[in-house]
């Protein structure tokens, strides 16, 4: 029974990274999707949401604001706010006149955005790392004894992302800037046709993608309670190799990819060593581009001759 | 006696839910000229993309001189002397006209590292011979005098024999085209059917080629097959196709 | 949804609203630990006013736009570089000369310059070496590799565990070390090259940091974290340019009878660099004029039509991929040998993403180009110690800036083409 208790509690620690690396992901796999592009400065976005989370818990408490709901909401609706308008900013500036043409070119800029985004917050705040104390402690345990638990934050994590995820689903699905998102990424060209403004479509997206990063910022650092400028690369990293791992361009594709990718970081974590864990995430994302570039969901691309 | 150089059969290619190829035939002979016409759309150029290894074929078998190629890569397909051109022009626009030759010749080319670093004679004759054979073969194009301009400069016309010559660079047995005559004026169709006739006499090649041009394909071609719509619907001489009831129905209409 | 009514008010205020949710949040708010409790406090008054006064400036901006825009266009201009000249810019056979004339004023001016002059000297020529090395996998073959720093590792690695374990001098791993990081090319590129731009860009990506994970990690091997150090240096023919000569060597300056001047080793040293970068430019002019190198340009035009006359892409790649990899491992080597230490976090991603900002900025494919941005992106922060923490902002900046305005790089160079003579 032991060796089940624990491989029950890596499947829960597993999902529930893996959930908030399914919202980062989202965001990876709609631009994609839509723009054929890898938005490279997608993990910097997410660390500045972070940033931002702490900068509004640590602002409100400052006042005497001490309601961890409050503060909680505050986090969300502040990181929510400034991920988007950096999301957009992003694509006005350095990809919308990149449109068109060689893909290296925007991928570079890409780069050369996540290269900006990062030492700016380096600058302005410093690199020392900021931490919170839990704001949520304590956990239920599903086996007597605590042998499997599952902590009050990770509950809150699979609540809030199921709802995020829920939302987008049904967005895209029933709602009329859902259905412009999904003809824009089948056919940019015909949806400009169709008098689509193909350009804003693009840049929700950019939106939609940030404020769900944001969500996954906040989520996270609550529950590590810990952030530093750096975060960003390794979160970006982690977040497209889930999209990869579903299936780029899929939104389906990027939840179910996170769940994977965080579970089978918490077994090889167990497997190998906690210092190796960031190595799983790298070594599967090669492994899937040289054998499965088209991921769990995705369907392979035919080149036109 | 003429044999079998490229035998098709049951060629059939299956993109998702769509049947884009079902069911071919094909087989053309040494030193033939054979022509697959049918309306757009019909499935030609992905006939093409089959037998030349840029689709693999959902089923169906592809022989050439009795050797099975059917779901090798593109470059070794052409590495066994099956060459083709493309709808689109496909040159390298920004290289000039004789490096596009010569570019086509890098599998015959000393490619040596060491004898390319250091100049050594038999690496020098490699790129003489490569030149001579480039220039032989623009001087039967008509095209020596642009030897040097950018490819992309050249008319369009020009572009087409271009391509031509660039596929002889690679000494080919089979020599796939793709609407040749396509936004060619009946002057330059003339010298087109010449080349073709002159590549097939003189240089041993065999040519498949898809065409619209009903005027050059019914003089042209030794065999015809029609394709509608990825099924084979017809297969013959030229007057055998042009009488056949189900051709003129489906297609011809006028010639 | 369509944008019928452009009303610039709306833009104007909307362009500022977002230029202060960007701006003052991450910089005019300062998250500091006072004691164990987070807090914030606001950033100094002029970053404040600075914030301000960029929201209020696009404010204008976008309400005047089409204003301003028409102003621009009439307004006297800066003569223009005339087409000839910029195109005898362009020209190889113009670049070859000027790369001559640098050539030999690299050779004279170190006799000459202070020791520290030397010393950063010899960094540019790293950086030289690599943007070429990378130049000719980005630029010529046009294969986005951001792992590049991997091979970089392997170089600088060989060498030092060779030297450590084994004894070997310098010039006996210089080769190992470059063959090292070539196998390592070619077996990193041959599943990979075959993948799509973006794709390849994401692996090498992953590639590079797996490498440096791995050095990391395994410590009995690598030296983990704390990486090799007592690296030797290069000795000229047996001769070193230590003060005291280690046992069983003789010092150079004793050999000549000289005094002992520091400076002699770092002046060693910078050649030895400038040897290096003279072979990858003798290497790369012929490269390029070879049939493997019309065979890179090629396939950057077109695959397809490639494909179609019987040159195999992946092989193709591979070569450019491979020689990319040893020049990098050339680099390493050296690198090991003039830091005497080396660890893990020498080669990080950023270093990649730098080599990356050299190549870009100097044009994709011109030898001068990288060498010219080498030299001003590694010269720049040397010289301005104020700006050095902006080093990396300015290069993301630069990187973005150079491919929205000028994506050709600084100093394109027009490939040479070969002639038909008539």
């Amino acid at each position: 029974m032991p060796e089940l208790n624990h491989y029950l509690q890596l499947l829960i620690d597993g999902l529930s990274v893996g959930s908030t690396y399914a919202l980062i992901a989202i965001g990876y796999t709609m631009v994609y999707g839509i723009i054929g592009m890898i938005n490279f400065a997608h993990g910097e976005v997410y660390m500045i949401g972070s940033y931002i989370a702490f900068i509004a818990i640590a602002g409100l408490a400052m006042l005497g604001i001490d309601s961890v709901a409050l503060l909680t909401i505050a986090a969300f609706v502040a990181s929510m706010i400034v991920t988007s308008a950096y999301g957009y900013s992003i694509e006005r500036v350095a990809y919308r006149p990149l449109r068109g043409g060689n893909r290296l070119i925007p991928l570079i800029s890409a780069i050369g955005m996540s290269i900006v985004l990062q030492n700016m917050v380096l600058l302005a705040q410093d690199s020392r790392g900021k931490s919170i104390p839990d704001p949520l402690p304590g956990k239920f345990d599903l086996v007597a004894g605590g042998a499997v638990s599952i902590s009050y934050m990770q509950v809150f994590i699979f609540v809030i992302t199921f709802v995020a995820m829920i939302g987008l689903t049904l967005f895209i699905a029933r709602s009329r800037l859902g259905r412009a998102c999904r003809a824009t990424a089948e056919d940019l060209k015909m949806a400009n046709l169709l008098g689509i403004n193909t350009n804003n479509i693009i840049a929700l997206t950019f939106v939609i993608g940030a404020a769900l990063a944001a969500v996954a910022a906040v989520l996270i650092s609550m529950r590590y309670g810990f952030i530093n400028p750096n975060l960003g690369f390794l979160a970006g990293i982690k977040a497209f190799t889930a999209a990869v791992l579903g299936g780029i361009g899929s939104i389906p594709g990027a939840m179910l990819g996170g769940l994977v990718l965080g579970v089978a970081e918490a077994f090889g974590a167990d497997v190998f060593g906690d210092q190796y864990k960031d190595v799983v995430a790298f070594t599967l994302l090669v492994l899937l581009l040289l054998f499965r570039p088209t991921g769990i969901l995705g369907r392979p691309e035919v080149e036109k001759v | 006696m003429s044999r079998p150089i490229l035998e098709a059969s049951g060629l059939t290619m299956r993109f998702g839910g769509l049947l884009a190829v079902n069911g071919v035939n094909l087989t053309v002979n040494t030193k033939q000229v054979v022509s697959m016409i049918g309306p757009n759309g019909a499935g030609k150029t992905t006939v093409f993309n089959c037998l030349t290894g840029f689709y693999q074929p959902t089923s169906g078998s592809i022989l050439l001189d009795g050797e099975p190629i059917h779901g090798l890569p593109g470059h070794k397909i052409a590495r066994k002397g099956v060459v083709r051109t493309f709808q689109n022009v496909r040159l390298f626009k920004d290289m000039t006209v004789v490096e596009n030759l010569l570019i086509a010749q890098h599998r015959h080319l000393n490619t040596n590292y060491l004898s390319g670093l250091f100049k050594t004679p038999a690496y020098r004759r490699s790129e003489r011979q490569a030149m001579e054979f480039a220039a032989h073969w623009l001087e039967r194009v008509n095209l020596l005098d642009f030897a040097n301009r950018p490819a992309g400069t050249l008319a369009y016309g020009q572009q087409r024999r271009l391509e031509i010559a660039r596929c002889m660079m690679t000494r080919p047995r089979l020599l796939m085209l793709d609407e040749p005559a396509a936004g060619l004026n009946p002057r330059e169709t003339e010298d087109l059917k010449a080349l073709i006739g002159v590549l097939r006499d003189e240089h041993d090649v065999t040519v498949l080629l898809i065409e619209h041009d009903m005027k050059l394909v019914m003089s042209i071609s030794d065999y015809i097959y029609v394709i509608n719509q990825g099924t084979p619907l017809a297969s013959g001489t030229p007057e055998q196709v042009r009488s056949n009831p189900d051709v003129i129905k489906a297609y011809l209409g006028e010639a | 949804m369509s944008q019928t009514t452009h009303s610039p008010l709306k833009t104007a205020f909307f362009s500022a609203l977002l230029v202060l949710a960007v701006a003052y949040p991450v910089l005019g708010l300062k998250l500091t630990t006072v004691g164990i409790k987070l807090q914030v406090h606001g950033a100094s008054p002029t970053t404040l006013w600075a914030i301000a006064a960029c929201a209020v400036a696009m404010f204008f901006w976008q309400l005047f736009r089409d204003r301003l825009a028409r102003a621009w266009q009439s307004a006297p201009r800066l003569p223009k570089i005339p087409a000839r000249v910029s195109n005898t810019l362009t020209l190889p056979s113009t670049q070859r000369r000027v790369i001559m004339v640098l050539i030999v004023i690299a050779l004279a001016w170190p006799f000459f310059g202070s020791r520290g002059a030397v010393d950063i000297a010899t960094l540019v020529l790293i950086y030289v070496l690599l943007g070429l090395g990378l130049n000719i996998v980005v630029g010529l073959a046009g294969l986005l590799d951001l792992g590049y720093v991997g091979f970089y590792a392997v170089g600088a690695y060989s060498y030092a565990l060779l030297s450590h374990y084994y004894g070997l001098g310098f010039w006996t791993c210089l080769p190992i070390a470059g063959l090292m990081a070539a196998l390592f090319g070619f077996v990193l590129g041959f599943p990979v090259l075959r993948l799509r731009g973006d794709y390849l860009a994401i692996v090498t990506l992953g590639f590079g940091e797996i490498i440096r994970i791995l050095l990391r990690n395994m410590t009995e091997l690598t030296g983990g974290p704390n990486g090799i150090s007592n690296i030797d240096k290069p000795s000229l023919f047996g001769l070193s340019f230590d003060r005291v000569a280690p046992e069983g060597m003789q010092t150079f300056h004793e050999f000549f009878g000289l005094s002992y001047q520091s400076i002699n080793k770092v002046i060693f040293l910078y050649l030895i660099a400038l040897l290096l970068v003279l072979f990858a430019l003798f290497v790369i002019n012929r490269l390029i004029r070879m049939p493997i190198g019309r065979a890179w340009e090629a396939l950057r035009e077109d695959e397809i039509a490639c494909r179609a006359l019987g040159l195999n892409p992946t092989v193709i790649k591979l070569s450019a991929f491979t020689i990319g990899a040893s020049f990098a491992g050339f680099a390493g080597s050296f690198f090991a040998a003039r830091q005497g230490l080396i660890t893990p976090e020498s080669f990080t991603f950023i270093e990649s993403a730098i080599i990356l900002a050299i190549v870009v900025a100097g044009g994709m494919g011109s030898q001068l180009g990288v060498i010219l941005a080498a030299v001003v992106l590694t010269l720049l922060p040397e010289l301005t110690r104020e700006f050095a923490d902006y080093r990396m902002l300015i290069f993301g900046a630069l990187m973005v800036l150079m491919m929205i305005w000028r994506p050709q790089g600084l100093l394109p160079m027009q490939r040479p083409h070969l002639e038909l003579k008539q």
